[in-house]
C-alpha cells in the first residue's frame, strides 16, 4: 500500500475527505443531540449539553420492550441460521450431487433480492397458509438472509477444509459426530462466529422484512421510525440510535478481525 | 494369516472402471506394494481397504471378517495419506494421540503412547509444535506415528514419500522398511515409483486400467514381466515381436529382454546375436544408454560407461545370453 512515489494531488486528498466525512459526519450529529438539552427541535449548535436522556431511556417500558424483542429475534434467527447454514454449506463443498450449484445460488438468492421482495412475499405466503403474524415470522423473515451470511462464511472455510482431514479422523476412528467436534468444528468455528455477530446484526436493523413479516410487535429499528413520525423526548432516539451503533458495529468489527485471523491459521496448516 | 483378501473386486464410477475384478490377498506381516501409474486403481484398492470406498461388486476381508459396509472408524486399519492430512488446529502430540483420544484413553496414558510413538519416528520432543512448523519430512514422521500409535492390523501408505525430496525419500525408505520388520504389522503402500516397489516390497502388484497386471517378488517382477505393460512400466525391458524372436530361432509372440543383459560386442560365441544401427546414445552416469535399430526392432542397451561408446548410425552386433531371454504369455 505504502509508496515511494510522490503523495497524491491536494485536490484529490480534499476530495477523498469530503466523502469520508459526508459518511461519517450525519452519525457524529446523532451522537451530539443524545445529549441536547432541546428537546422538541434539532437546532445546531444544541443549547446545552446534558446527560438526562439516558435516564430517561433507561425508564422508558416501550424501548426495553423493542429492545428486548430485537435480540430475542435476532439471536433465535441466528441461531437457527448457524444450524441450517452450516449444514447447507457442509454439503455443497463436502459432496457432489446434482444441481449442487443450483442449490448454492438459490441459498444465495435471498440477500440480492431487495428486501421488500422478500417481505411481501413472505407475507403474501404466511397469508395464504393461515400462519398469524407473530413473533415467529418475523424470526423466520430474518432468518431467510441471516442463513446467506453464515452459508457464505461457511463455505468459504470449508471449502479450505481439506476433504482428507475428515477422512483422516474417520481412518483415526472417530464416528461423524466426533469428527465434526474435534475436526471441522476448531477448523470452522471462526467463520461461524463471523457469519452468526453479521448475521445477529443484520436481523438487528432490519427494516422492511420486519414490517412485512410483524404483527404488532414492534423491534428496535421500527419503534425508532415510529418515534421520529410522532416526536415525544426526541433525543430518546438518539440515545437508542447510539445502542444500535454499538450493538451491531461491534459484532461486525469483532467478524472482521476474526476471519482475517481464521485466514491466518488456515493457511499456517499448508 | 491372510491380512487382506480381494475376491473379484470392482469399484466403478459411472461408466469409468477404476478397480475391475481385483483379486489379492496380502499375507500377515507382508509388505505389499500397489505399483502402477495414476489413474490405475491403486489408490482406489488403497481406500478400498481403509473403507472410503465401497466396492461396486467382489468381496473384501480383512484378517477373515468380511469389510463390506464397515464404515472406516470400525476399521482396524490406519492410513497415512498422500497430503499427510494432520489437523492444522491441533498440536503434533494431539495429532498423534487423536486416535486415542476418540477411544476415550486417558490424558496421560495417551500423551506417553504418543511421545513413544514420536520418538520411535525420531522426532522426540517435538509435541508441542504446530503442524505448520514442521518441514515436508517431519510431517510425513508424524503422519506415520499417528497411524502408528493406534495399534493398527494393517497400515496403508498412499504414496507416503512423493513429495519428499530423493535424498530423503531414500532415508525414508530404508526407515519405513526397517520399522515394519520391527514391528511385524502388515504394510501396504502405493507408489508410482517402479525403483521404491522394488527395493522395499515383499510382493508387488503391477496396476493398469484398473486390472492387476501381475502379482509377484520384486524378483519376478522385474526379470520375469507377464505382460507387455510390466515389461514397459517396470525398468523398461526391451520387448522383442515375433519376427524378430524367429530370427533367433524362438518361436513365441514376444519376449522381454533387460537392456543391461546385453552386451556390446563385435564377435560372438554362444550367445544370441542381432545386429543394428545406432540411433541414439545418452550418459546416464554410471551407464550409457544406447538406442539401436535392428530392422526396425527399438532395443535400448544399457552399457557401462567405461566402454567405448559407439557413433551414431554404426552398424553394431548386440549379443545376449538366451537366459535372459523371457517368454511372455501376453503379445
Amino acid at each position: 500500500m505504502r509508496s515511494d512515489r510522490s503523495s497524491a494531488p491536494l485536490g484529490l486528498k480534499i476530495a477523498a475527505g469530503a466523502g469520508l466525512a459526508f459518511l461519517h459526519v450525519p452519525i457524529l450529529l446523532i451522537f451530539l443531540y443524545a445529549f441536547t438539552t432541546e428537546e422538541k427541535s434539532y437546532q445546531f449548535p444544541p443549547p446545552g449539553l446534558t446527560l438526562q436522556w439516558f435516564a430517561v431511556t433507561w425508564n422508558r417500558p416501550d424501548v426495553w420492550e423493542a429492545l428486548t424483542l430485537s435480540v430475542k429475534v435476532g439471536t433465535i434467527a441466528t441461531a437457527i441460521a448457524l444450524v441450517l447454514g452450516t449444514l447447507c454449506a457442509a454439503a455443497v463443498s463436502q459432496t457432489r450431487f446434482f444441481g449442487r450449484e443450483t442449490i448454492s445460488l438459490l441459498v444465495i438468492l435471498p440477500i440480492a433480492l431487495p428486501g421488500i421482495i422478500t417481505g411481501i412475499a413472505l407475507r403474501s405466503a404466511f397469508s395464504m397458509a393461515d400462519i398469524p403474524f407473530s413473533f415467529w415470522t418475523i424470526v423466520l423473515g430474518h432468518a431467510t438472509f441471516c442463513v446467506v451470511v453464515v452459508y457464505n462464511n461457511a463455505v468459504a472455510r470449508f471449502r479450505r477444509v481439506s476433504g482428507s482431514l475428515i477422512e483422516a479422523s474417520m481412518d483415526l476412528g472417530a464416528d461423524g459426530f466426533q469428527t465434526f467436534r474435534h475436526v471441522i468444528l476448531p477448523n470452522i468455528g471462526t467463520a461461524l462466529l463471523a457469519g452468526g455477530m453479521l448475521a445477529f446484526a443484520l436481523s438487528f436493523d432490519e427494516v422492511i422484512v420486519t414490517t412485512f413479516t410483524g404483527g404488532q410487535q414492534s423491534t428496535l429499528p421500527i419503534w425508532m421510525l415510529e418515534e421520529l413520525i410522532r416526536p415525544r423526548q426526541r433525543p430518546v432516539t438518539n440515545v437508542v440510535a447510539m445502542v444500535v451503533v454499538l450493538v451491531t458495529f461491534l459484532p461486525i468489527l469483532a467478524a472482521y478481525y476474526l476471519t482475517r485471523d481464521g485466514d491466518q491459521i488456515a493457511g499456517a496448516g499448508k | 494369516m491372510t491380512a487382506v483378501l480381494f475376491q473379484k473386486v470392482s469399484r466403478h464410477f459411472g461408466s469409468v472402471r477404476a478397480v475391475d475384478e481385483a483379486d489379492l490377498s496380502i499375507a500377515e506381516g507382508e509388505f505389499f506394494a500397489m505399483l502402477g501409474p495414476s489413474g490405475s486403481g491403486k489408490t482406489t484398492c488403497l481406500r478400498l481397504m481403509a473403507g472410503f470406498e465401497q466396492p461396486t461388486s467382489g468381496h473384501i476381508e480383512i484378517f477373515g471378517e468380511t469389510a463390506e459396509g464397515v464404515p472406516p472408524y470400525r476399521r482396524n486399519v490406519n492410513t497415512v495419506f498422500q497430503d499427510y492430512a494432520l489437523f492444522p488446529h491441533l498440536s503434533i502430540l494431539d495429532n498423534v494421540a487423536y486416535g486415542l483420544m476418540v477411544k476415550g484413553v486417558g490424558r496421560e496414558e495417551r500423551r506417553k503412547a504418543a511421545e513413544d510413538a514420536l520418538a520411535m519416528v525420531k522426532l522426540p520432543g517435538y509435541g508441542v509444535r504446530k503442524p505448520g512448523q514442521l518441514s515436508g519430512g517431519q510431517r510425513q514422521r508424524v503422519a506415520l506415528a499417528r497411524a502408528l500409535v493406534n495399534r493398527p492390523k494393517v497400515l496403508l501408505l498412499d504414496e507416503p514419500l512423493g513429495a519428499l525430496d530423493l535424498k530423503l525419500r531414500e532415508q525414508m525408505q530404508e526407515e519405513l522398511k526397517t520399522l515394519q520388520k520391527s514391528l511385524g504389522i502388515t504394510f501396504v503402500f502405493v507408489t508410482h515409483d517402479q525403483g521404491e516397489a522394488l527395493s522395499m516390497a515383499d510382493r508387488i502388484a503391477v496396476f493398469n486400467d484398473g486390472k492387476i497386471q501381475q502379482l509377484g517378488t520384486p524378483e519376478d517382477v522385474y526379470n520375469r514381466p507377464q505382460t507387455r505393460f510390466v515389461a514397459d512400466f517396470v525398468g523398461s525391458s526391451n520387448v522383442l515381436s515375433a519376427a524378430t524372436l524367429s530370427k533367433l530361432g524362438i518361436s513365441a509372440g514376444a519376449a522381454s529382454l533387460r537392456p543391461e543383459a546385453i552386451q556390446i560386442s563385435t564377435s560372438w560365441a554362444e550367445m544370441l546375436t542381432l545386429s543394428g544401427t545406432v540411433t541414439a546414445c545418452s550418459f546416464l552416469g554410471a551407464v550409457n544408454r544406447i538406442t539401436v535399430d535392428c530392422d526396425g526392432q527399438r532395443i535400448v542397451v544399457s552399457a557401462p560407461a567405461a566402454m567405448p561408446v559407439p557413433d551414431q548410425g554404426a552398424n553394431i552386433a548386440l549379443a545376449f545370453s538366451r537366459n535372459d531371454l523371457h517368454v511372455m504369455e501376453q503379445a
